[in-house]
């Protein structure tokens, strides 16, 4: 608990310090690669022939993730707040480079926690976290993957709070990191709102993102949720009512796994009830004992048990819609995104893919679709050939 | 009403005795087996059980009790079958006995029901590390009304906030983690925990057991001159599964160790 308010006074210190500001801005330009494109899939809209589909790039933010945002402004917290040591848990293995990353470029030492089952689907991330300087360690209790690493994480932080911060990889767990978290990732759809702005004239329809912790999904939707946001055009001929943020439709994408009806999958709002883990209260794929059960995806980043707070209290509020894509889905996703744009996704992202995919054609064509490409796929190049029975 | 463990606590005051606290996780390996080693507990001269609950996912644990979780886990031992045993071992034994658990089975079964039932069964109080006092107002009001006693952790790193909430919160004990970190890592006696305790101290007259780490007859020594108690766990599961003919020998060791 002492941990938890030191790092909210040093976070809400940061939001107001300045210096602390202007170096973030610095490290997102410069080294991070901020702004990311907001890039017009012109082959994929007319594939699937309806909606126009825009992807906001954070594949190619440095690391070639999302996470890289909240790994930086984290590891700079730590940094100020005279921490040695930073330690992270990570599914996919992208936030453990994220912040492995960080580590390097602040000089801290840095420790991994990751499951044995994703060290064995993230192989190339592995060896990545190790070669920037981080000790990475298997967690082989429980499932083996994401909430077992951050058991694992937070047992560390207990043992060495000290000296040590634990950067938490998603909007979850206890109070600061949701909102930290969030604040971090929160520039992508700042950037994304004037970059729709500046190509189209106006806001977009549909704003699209996977959902496993759910940090890419709140750093695209914040920004379109603030309701002080002035219209936008195009403005009816007296001029006044312009288009409103209120009118945009968010889908968050879980992982459907094998499908619900298997109960292998990571859909917690499809499968899950309301739970207390890890330190805050969410949905959560529980048993009738309150045990947390095992999920299944293709991929190791949506394959978690709970869901960032946030979320279900956006659902209950009626503004966010969640569904979910199945492994196959992704799979397929994942496919043909590589063939149609030249890009391949994350599977994780592909998630969002697969649900544009469902959706694009039912819309009209002047609609406006944003997919948060949250990440790069080429960690998962193995694994999708192992899948498809392909030896490399 | 006074609870069975704080009369438990006065009468060693009086003896000028400090509590034998073992710890045994229920269902590890099996129901049956528990309840052997309670019956051992108490003819070794322990003063109050803990009874662990199995849970998914233990985050205050280390390793020990992690497997021995996983193993109850797997005989399909839950938090409903914990509290149902407790009133089989009621028929059999007097010994105050506190529930370890995690807060989501409990939140799960309802704090209400939680409440009733343990109470009911014979549960004398109830330890749950994640969940802190600031979010168990409800909880502490239930459990006083029931006479179940609700006892909260402090560590080497609370400050003195997290003090006067945690002993003001607590009743029957509080539980002073010795070390920062989690159940079966090594205890370091530097004199820290007695700077910890004397602060303690001033903000309470309830009972301090001390747990986390404790694991030598010599250890429990001087854990007892500094406490009121002396919580051994990950040690007791260790020797139950590696050597069980030593265990007895073991626990004697322990009770007579605090003083």
């Amino acid at each position: 608990m002492p941990a938890l308010k030191e790092l909210e006074e040093a976070f809400f210190y940061s939001k107001k310090d300045k210096e602390f500001q202007r170096e973030l801005r610095h490290l997102q330009k410069t080294y991070i690669g901020r702004p990311t494109p907001l890039y017009f899939a012109r082959r994929l809209t007319e594939h699937l022939g309806g909606a126009k589909i825009y992807l906001k790039r954070e594949d190619l933010a440095h690391t070639g993730a999302h996470k890289i945002n909240n790994a930086v402004g984290q590891v700079l917290l730590a940094k100020k707040m005279g921490k040695k040591r930073v330690i992270a848990e990570t599914g996919a293995g992208q936030h453990g480079v994220a912040t492995a990353t960080g580590a390097a470029l602040k000089g801290l030492e840095c420790g991994i926690y990751m499951g044995t089952e994703d060290m064995k689907r993230q192989a190339l991330n592995v060896f990545r976290m190790r070669l920037l300087g981080a000790k990475v360690t298997e967690v082989p209790t429980g499932s083996r993957t994401l909430k077992d690493a951050i058991n694992e994480a937070l047992r560390d932080w207990t043992t060495n709070v000290r000296t040590t911060h634990y950067v938490l990889g998603t909007v979850f767990g206890p109070h600061p990191f949701p909102v930290m978290v969030r604040d971090f990732q929160s520039v992508i759809g700042r950037e994304a709102r004037r970059q729709i702005l500046d190509a189209e004239g106006r806001l977009p329809d549909y704003l699209i993102a996977c959902v496993g912790g759910g940090s890419n999904a709140m750093g695209l939707f914040y920004e379109f949720l603030k309701e002080d946001n002035p219209p936008t055009p195009p403005f009816s001929k007296g001029g006044k009512e312009g288009l409103l943020d209120k009118d945009i439709k968010m889908i968050g994408v879980e992982a459907g796994g094998k499908g619900i009806e298997t109960g292998e999958h990571a859909a917690r709002f499809a499968g899950g009830s309301i739970g207390v883990f890890q330190g805050c209260k969410s949905y959560l794929l529980q048993d009738d004992d309150g045990n947390v059960l095992g999920t299944h995806s293709v991929s190791a980043g949506l394959d978690y048990a709970s869901i960032g707070p946030e979320h279900p209290f956006l659902k209950d509020a009626g503004r966010v819609q969640y569904t979910y894509a199945t492994d196959d889905e992704a799979l397929a996703a994942f496919e043909l995104l590589s063939r149609l744009e030249g890009i391949i996704p994350a599977l994780e992202s592909a998630h969002a893919i697969a649900e544009v995919v469902k959706l694009a054609p039912k819309l009209d064509q002047d609609k406006i679709i944003i997919i948060n490409l949250s990440g790069r796929g080429d960690k998962d190049v193995q694994h999708v050939a192992k899948i498809k029975g392909i030896e490399l | 009403m006074i609870s069975r463990i704080t009369k438990t606590f006065k009468r060693l005051k009086k003896e000028g005795k400090k509590a034998f606290i073992p710890y045994v996780m229920a269902g590890d390996p099996s129901l049956e087996r528990t309840k052997e080693i309670v019956i051992l507990f108490g003819e070794c001269g322990a003063d109050i059980v803990e009874l662990g609950v199995p849970f998914s996912d233990p985050l205050a644990d280390g390793p020990t009790i992690q497997r021995a979780s996983e193993r109850a886990l797997k005989n399909g031992v839950t938090l409903r079958k914990v509290i149902s045993h407790v009133k089989d071992l009621r028929q059999i034994t007097r010994i105050p006995i506190v529930l370890m658990t995690y807060y989501n089975p409990v939140f799960k079964y309802g704090e209400e029901n939680f409440i009733k039932d343990s109470k009911d069964a014979g549960v004398d109080g109830v330890i749950i590390p994640d969940l802190p006092p600031d979010e168990a107002e409800d909880f502490i009001k239930q459990s006083r009304k029931a006479v179940l006693d609700s006892i909260f952790l402090l560590a080497p790193t609370s400050t003195e906030d997290r003090i006067k909430k945690v002993t003001k919160a607590s009743s029957g004990f509080i539980y002073y983690v010795s070390i920062t970190g989690i159940t079966g890592a090594n205890l370091l006696l530097d004199g820290s925990m007695d700077v910890l305790i004397s602060k303690i101290k001033k903000y309470t007259d309830k009972p301090i057991a001390v747990g986390f780490g404790v694991s030598t007859p010599m250890e429990a020594s001087a854990v007892a001159g500094l406490s009121d108690g002396v919580i051994v766990g990950s040690a007791i599961v260790k020797r139950l599964h590696e050597s069980p003919d030593e265990l007895k020998h073991y626990l004697i060791s322990l009770r007579e160790a605090i003083k």
